[in-house]
């Protein structure tokens, strides 16, 4: 079956470091996705009123490409896009009335019905290539890394769209020990990260940045992976504002772990995009070349 | 801070339109507080969101639309997945944002984003930020 891949628009600026290392990752893996041709901007988040339809079109558009393109399944990176493009397909499918409006408003494009599948990275890894497919192609084994999952929001509610149990889920964790590292959990994996709030509300967003850290650092892990360019703004570049005593807490998106473990080009990792403290650590732990340092 | 409830007759008026905008029933709330022990951005609202479903059910709706509350809010989702009346609360934050919005009246200033923030910001925020803070 044909899996369209949707970028989305912060994978192609701020977030190269997702998108190169996650790309890099499934060639190693020997897994094939197309990137749409055309895309435009989910909107971020999923319209919650029912009284308006308007903040539907553009996710919906997305997933009218990916039918386009033949594909059956969609697949995302941003814990966003994931979330509002998995949340629309779910109204175009159930919701008759909703359904026809926006088809008739769209005349221009073939009619959906809901067809494709949404489905996030972090699902292709588990349900169709396999951790025991992963774990047979590592190269580089992060043995000895403490890694804690950052699962965030938009991965996990509401549990309709929900990749895992929105109250105790276990895929990051599985990931992380797929890539021979040890997953450590800690009490602030499925909190908020403050989200859009950075914007509007910084001081709000900020003790979010300061209780993930701490909560982090009191479980003595390593680094945290997550799924999400906000998440990885308010919880890795953010920390700058903190100034917390013991240096940065590095945090990775998964797939740069996952490109690292099975020793794929390091230019596809770009830490230079990461917070700090990132590719110091994986330095330090010999799974990344010191010389490569600029 | 303290809650004013009047006595009479419950104005269920606002209620209803946010029933109209996204859905859901605020009148089912029994009060639990639930949604403000899990709820994140808890700590940076004034009143907390059980408070803000209280204000709902009396009617108080210039009070609820000028809380913090659902400015604070991040649309995170926490308290749907734990309220016991399953309310889909982000709906009702989303609601009481929008009967602000719709009058056109923004509550983020996209000029006002100093260029600094503006430059390092990863394109999602502003454009999460936009679509719940601008008309
Ligand atoms: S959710 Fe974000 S990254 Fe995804 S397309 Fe939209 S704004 Fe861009
Ligand atoms: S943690 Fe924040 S940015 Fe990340 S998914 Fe949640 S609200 Fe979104
Ligand atoms: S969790 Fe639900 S029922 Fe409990 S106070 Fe909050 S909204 Fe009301
Ligand atoms: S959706 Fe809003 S009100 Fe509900 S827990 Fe999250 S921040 Fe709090």
């Amino acid at each position: 079956m044909k899996i369209s891949y949707y970028p989305g628009c912060t994978l192609k600026s701020k977030a190269r470091n997702f998108e190169d290392s996650a790309l890099a990752s499934l060639a190693a893996l020997g897994f094939e996705v197309t990137e749409l041709e055309r895309w435009n901007c989910c909107g971020a988040l999923f319209s919650l009123t029912t009284d308006d339809l308007l903040h539907q079109l553009a996710p919906v558009r997305v997933l009218i490409r990916a039918q386009q393109a033949g594909a059956g399944k969609v697949t995302t990176l941003c814990s966003q896009c994931y979330n509002t493009l998995a949340r629309a397909n779910r109204l175009m499918r159930e919701d008759e009335e909703k359904r026809n409006t926006l088809n008739q408003f769209m005349t221009e494009e073939p009619d959906y019905h809901g067809q494709v599948e949404v489905v996030h990275f972090l699902q292709l890894l588990r349900d169709e290539i396999g951790w025991e497919r992963i774990r047979a192609a590592l190269k580089r084994p992060l043995t000895g890394l403490k890694v804690a999952p950052f699962y965030g929001c938009m991965l996990l509610r509401p549990k309709e769209v929900g990749i895992d149990s929105p109250v105790k889920p276990s895929i990051l964790m599985d990931f992380i020990a797929a890539l021979g590292a040890t997953p450590t959990d800690f009490a602030a994996a499925e909190e908020c990260c403050g989200a859009y709030q950075v914007l509007a509300a910084p001081e709000a967003g900020l003790k979010r940045t300061r209780r993930v850290v701490e909560a982090a650092r009191a479980s003595g892990v390593d680094a945290l992976v997550l799924s999400c360019p906000l998440c990885e703004y308010n919880i890795g570049k953010q920390q700058q504002e903190l100034a917390a005593p013991g240096g940065a807490l590095p945090v990775f998106y998964f797939s740069q772990l996952l490109a690292v473990a099975l020793g794929a080009a390091e230019e596809s990792c770009r830490f230079d995009l990461n917070a700090a403290g990132a590719r110091e650590l994986l330095e330090e732990r010999g799974l990344i070349a010191a010389a490569a340092r600029k | 801070m303290s809650v004013f409830i009047p006595l009479g007759v419950l104005d269920d008026a606002v209620i209803r339109k946010i029933a109209e905008i996204s859905g859901e029933n605020a009148g089912r709330c029994m009060q639990c507080g639930t949604c403000s022990a899990v709820c994140p951005m808890v700590e940076s609202m004034q009143p907390s969101v059980r408070q803000l479903m209280l204000l709902l059910q009396h009617g108080q709706s210039g009070a609820a639309l000028e809380a913090s509350t659902a400015w604070t809010c991040a649309a995170c989702h926490t308290c749907l997945v734990r309220c016991p009346r399953g309310i889909d609360i982000p709906r009702v934050m989303e609601a009481i944002r929008q009967m602000v919005l719709r009058e056109n009246l923004d509550r983020i200033n996209p000029r006002g984003i100093p260029a600094e923030t503006l430059a390092a910001v990863p394109p999602i925020a502003l454009v999460a930020a936009f679509r719940k803070l601008t008309a």
